[in-house]
């Protein structure tokens, strides 16, 4: 009985790290400069996890099947050092794996979360509020105008509380639902909180970052590909958490340029 | 001498009694509201994060604070007697209905009397969750699921109270709670009639959600009609 469990349990290991190995898991498409580097981190990942995983129950296996069977009576040797030289040897291991992972990942992190974005990067403001997402372009004189909180109406499709009737600058911020960049160009997304916590998170840019209220958060992304992808909220916000998205628009350079033009006329 | 003052003092009484809120042959009071100089520009709405109602409008829906017909018509705004006349002691008893259809709110001004009952239906794929924005009533707000029965809900103190969707941001819209029968609202033309009045001076108020209210009075004698017109000032901010 014992060294069939140890064959069924080597067979679950083998098929369990078959598809890891071959790479079977299907990841969405990668639209960013730094995908890459990300997705080199999940395999990398997966790879660390999967020997130590294998190895794991290889060795266990190993010990079932070695150890069933025992008759009743005969001595059971213990490992030299006893459990100290376990939980030390575990440490080692462990320590050892997660350091790894930590010291070859710290680049890609470090590319995405530790770099400034470049001065010509595109400015855009993010709003996470319940339960939707706005974005808002600086429009001809490249500012943001200050936003307050007061004048907030949302039936007049003023959701980041601009002041128009008082601050001037504020009457040429473009406000719109959908998040439209141009292709290859690098974006620098302000991120503001209106209420509670969210957080952005594009599967296809690999990127995921919190907003956190009374914090002034960004991320800095290129994208390399043109098309819709979906921007969806992935920190629970309230009862319409389930519903919160928005689109992520990736256009050419003369397609945003049109239509960031005719956002703008609808100010 | 005394004794004929007490008759008539009861005579007056008596009269006040039988008076009803509505007389039929009554006066009329009837006039237009415009508006003058620029209103604010009315936004397009961008419904992308609830497909099922995005493709309900071919072309997008547009912020309804300020909404004008021909000749400077200023639509949705409440015309009602706010004194002169009695309140209503007891509700319609018909329920004033709202609902929620293609994530807009129909109609965008809904006016009602103090305890007559409101029913809210959702006509929609996706889940809506109403909450009007009282100040001196009570403040609810509740999820309807698609498919469910119409929410019912009533208010007991005149207020006008603002109403949102807490899961869709753009959907607003108005209560008005009224203390009487004696109330329309301006659509295309921007024109009201507010009839079956009986004679007595009366005190005419017009409300817009953007514009806040005017008052005028009026005396009616018989069975006349008396125009009143309002104007208000638009401005582009």
């Amino acid at each position: 009985m014992g060294k069939f469990f140890a064959v069924v349990l080597t067979l679950i290991a083998l098929a369990s790290a078959y598809p890891i190995v071959t790479h079977m898991y299907v990841q969405p498409v990668d639209i960013s400069t730094h995908g890459h580097a990300i997705d080199e981190q999940l395999s990398d990942t997966m790879a660390e996890a999967g020997f130590a995983f294998l190895g794991a129950q290889l060795l266990l296996a190993f010990f079932v099947w070695r150890f069933s069977n025992r008759k009743n009576g005969s001595k059971v040797k213990h490992l030299p050092g006893g459990a100290k030289l376990m939980v030390a040897t575990a440490f080692i291991f462990v320590g050892t794996e997660v350091l790894a992972l930590g010291v070859l990942g710290q680049k890609a992190w470090a590319e995405v979360y530790f770099t400034a974005p470049k001065q010509d990067a595109l400015q855009i403001q993010s709003q996470a509020g319940q339960f939707a997402f706005y974005f808002r372009y600086p429009g001809a004189d490249g500012k943001f105008a200050p936003l307050h909180p007061d004048k907030i109406d949302e039936g007049n499709g003023n959701y980041f509380g601009l002041d128009l009737a008082n601050d001037v600058e504020a009457r040429d911020d473009i406000v719109t639902a959908e998040l439209a960049i141009p292709v290859n160009r690098e974006i620098h997304l302000l991120m503001h909180a209106k209420d509670v916590g969210h957080s952005f998170y594009v599967r296809e840019l690999r990127i995921q970052q919190d907003f956190v209220p009374g914090l002034d958060l960004s991320v800095h992304f290129t994208a390399t590909k043109t098309g819709k992808y979906e921007i969806v909220c992935t920190q629970l916000c309230g009862l319409g958490h389930y519903n919160m998205k928005a689109y992520l628009n990736v256009l050419s350079q003369d397609d945003f340029d049109k239509w960031l033009k005719e956002k703008a006329s609808e100010q | 001498m005394r004794t004929k003052g007490v008759f008539l003092a009861g005579v007056a009484i008596l009269a006040a009694a039988t008076m009803t809120t509505a007389v039929p042959n009554g006066g009329t009071v009837s006039g237009k509201v415009t508006y003058e100089g620029t209103p604010a520009k009315q936004k397009p709405i961008d419904m992308s994060k609830e497909p099922s109602c995005a493709k309900q409008h071919a072309t997008p829906l547009t912020t309804e604070t300020v909404v004008t017909g021909p000749n400077n018509a200023l639509e949705n705004v409440v015309v009602y007697i706010s004194a002169g006349a009695p309140d209503d002691s007891t509700p319609p008893s018909q329920p004033a209905k709202f609902t929620q259809k293609g994530c807009q709110y129909l109609p965008h001004v809904l006016a009602f009397e103090v305890n007559q009952a409101l029913e809210i239906a959702n006509e929609d794929q996706t889940s809506h969750n109403i909450h009007p924005l009282p100040k001196t009533n009570r403040e609810w707000n509740k999820s309807q699921p698609p498919g469910t029965p119409p929410l019912s809900e009533k208010y007991d103190k005149p207020e006008f109270i603002p109403v949102k969707c807490n899961i869709h941001p753009w959907m607003h819209g108005n209560f008005a709670v009224l203390k009487n029968s004696h109330y329309a609202v301006t659509q295309g033309e921007g024109s009201f009639t507010l009839p079956n009045l009986p004679p007595g001076k009366y005190t005419i108020i017009a409300w817009h959600e953007s514009y806040g209210d005017q008052t005028q009075e009026v005396t009616i004698s018989g069975n006349e009609t008396k125009t009143v017109n309002f104007v208000f000032k638009a401005k582009p901010y």
